[in-house]
């Protein structure tokens, strides 16, 4: 359904998209996840001819962006970060005006935007101000918008952002709901959100591709490296835990051991093995053979958050993990 | 063509959806009420002066009322004009409404036509409010029709291309009174070009009088269409509508 091939977008100084490729499938929800300024818009607003590309190719569904944007236009419904409203319209008359510059009229206008309203859930607000709505409920006429025309992709760039929790569940399940008749792109840094609503993950970060593959897949390219929480506690009041650590790197199977906290005589470390090793039985047994307590064993899936931060390799994260090793010696 | 009068709809639904249309059409009025009072009152005085002298000169409406009426509909009209064109594109960008239009399967050129006829025709609505004080100088009087026909053409096309320059401008902004003020700037200084051909005839003084808006506008004023002022016109409408173009373009590539 949208196929991008090297897509390259500079700016005067910047580059914000690097040589990105994917392709998105008929009826998926795929997650453009990426952190703030990775790109996501400036892939979006190409996907959706607001933008021409600096170089490379993105067609939607076998329309070039670039060659026959007014085809492209008609296949797509596209919510901007900030939903397109004007203030002065009510909500009817704002969606007609939509539908109607999508190419809709008539009876079959009248049909759509009643349909709409009533799917996204503003029909109750059919006749009021735009400009008095909620945010929640702008957000909803924002979709309702795009989805008017009843097109084949829909672009939705952060669509929960700025909601409170419940409206950010309640349009999730609205995304997922519409997924059946369309193909959808969303756009986030939530992880949670790519978790609970998409079934394909596409990571970016400063314009560049990451990775790109189904959820599933992802975590469990994570797990295949297993990694377990241990907590010991030394028995008569003190802890060494360079001795403890010493002792567990020697546990068959281990391949790292980071020690993340110590407080008195308690401390904890996160262990990684390696691939399809399975070592909590025997971490369990090194810690209770040298005399110490097991307070807690526990294996740690990665969550995406964790592959996320793994793939985008932000410095936070190095820091995280480089802290704790400084902080024993 | 359809998609052209969605956008027109709109954009006249906006101005008359806010005080801007109201507040444009009762200053206009109140204006323009004034000064059609005073050609009239200076008409009556005049004649019954000549009466008392028992003098008879040829009265005519068009000539005395009419005519320095429209010239003067011309020059409050460029006060007018910016404050119709501000808001056509720099809103639009401003809250990001732009790129549902842009997003939407709409030409440019539909885009901007459609926003430029709005405002022709918020501009025809005022202009409204002088035929309804021309009304009663046809209900008291007998004055000829044709030259206040011709007239009204003239208005409309000074108008049609101020507002033409005016849509450009805000194109190229994202602020409003940045927008209003530089069309504002725009339009005194396209009228008072003119005003070199007072004391200069040099071929420079020649060119810079024919750009004026106002020059063109005389002869529409007398009541006589002349082709070369319609051509005029009609050139600066294509020429803003065409530069607007471009920089809707360009508004993309740089973004």
């Amino acid at each position: 359904m949208i196929k991008v091939t090297e897509l390259t977008k500079r700016y005067a100084r910047t580059t914000a998209v690097d040589q990105i490729s994917f392709e998105v499938g008929k009826g998926q929800i795929v997650g453009f996840l990426g952190p703030n300024g990775a790109g996501k818009t400036t892939t979006m607003r190409i996907l959706t001819c607001f933008l021409p590309p600096s170089a490379g190719t993105a067609s939607v569904a076998g329309f070039d962006v670039l060659e026959q944007p007014l085809e492209v236009k008609k296949r797509i419904g596209y919510l901007p970060e900030t939903p397109p409203i004007y203030p002065e319209m009510e909500t009817a008359e704002y969606l007609k005006f939509v539908g109607k510059l999508k190419g809709l009229s008539g009876s079959d206008l009248q049909k759509r935007v009643d349909y709409v309203c009533q799917r996204c859930a503003i029909a109750d607000v059919k006749t009021k101000l735009l400009g008095k709505l909620s945010k929640g409920y702008r957000q909803r006429v924002g979709l309702a918008q795009a989805i008017i025309h009843n097109p084949d992709v829909l672009i939705l760039d952060e669509p929960t952002a700025g909601l409170d929790p419940k409206q950010i569940n309640e349009t999730r399940d609205l995304i997922k709901d519409l997924a059946g008749e369309h193909t959808i792109i969303l756009s986030t840094h939530i992880l949670p959100e790519v978790e609970q609503t998409c079934q394909q993950v596409i990571i970016i970060n400063k314009g560049k591709l990451v990775a790109t593959d189904s959820v599933r897949n992802l975590q469990a390219r994570a797990r295949g490296a297993e990694s377990v929480l241990l907590e010991v506690s030394g028995r008569n009041g003190s802890l060494e835990a360079p001795i403890v650590q010493h002792k567990l790197e020697q546990v068959v199977g281990v391949s790292r051991v980071v020690c993340k906290e110590q407080v008195d005589s308690r401390a904890r470390f996160e262990i990684e093995s390696e691939k399809g090793r399975f070592v909590r039985g025997d971490l369990a047994r090194a810690v209770v053979e040298s005399g110490w307590d097991l307070n807690e064993l526990r294996p740690s899936a990665m969550s995406l958050e964790e592959i996320f931060l793994q793939l985008t390799g932000t410095e936070a994260a190095a820091e995280e993990k480089t802290a704790p090793e400084g902080k024993q010696q | 063509m359809r998609n052209v009068w969605i956008i027109c709809q709109k954009e006249l639904g906006s101005y008359f959806a806010s005080p801007v249309a109201y507040l444009l059409l009762t200053m206009f009025g109140l204006i323009f009420g004034f000064f059609f009072w005073n050609a009239l009152a200076i008409f009556i005085v005049e004649g019954m002066d000549m009466q008392m002298r028992g003098q008879v000169f040829p009265m005519n409406i068009n000539e005395q009322i009419i005519r320095p009426l429209l010239s003067n509909t011309s020059v409050v009209g460029l006060f007018f004009i910016p404050m119709i064109t501000m808001r056509l594109f720099a809103e639009e960008k401003r809250t990001g409404t732009i790129e549902l239009l842009v997003t939407s399967p709409v030409r440019d050129i539909e885009i901007i036509v459609g926003k430029w006829l709005a405002a022709v025709i918020m501009y025809c609505c005022l202009l409204l409010f002088t035929a309804l004080n021309f009304a009663f100088l046809f209900r008291y009087g007998n004055p000829d029709w044709k030259p206040l026909a011709i007239g009204y053409l003239g208005l409309l096309l000074q108008a049609g291309a101020l507002l033409a320059i005016g849509t450009f401008i805000s194109t190229m902004t994202k602020n409003q009174i940045i927008a209003g003020a530089a069309t504002f700037g725009v339009c005194l200084l396209l009228w008072v070009l003119g005003w070199v051909s007072g004391y200069e005839t040099a071929t420079w003084a020649r060119v810079l009088s024919y750009m004026s808006v106002i020059t063109h506008f005389e002869s529409f004023g007398k009541g006589t269409l002349d082709s070369k002022d319609a051509i005029y016109y009609a050139t600066v409408i294509f020429l803003g509508l065409f530069f607007t173009a471009r920089s809707m373009e360009s508004l993309r590539w740089r973004s």
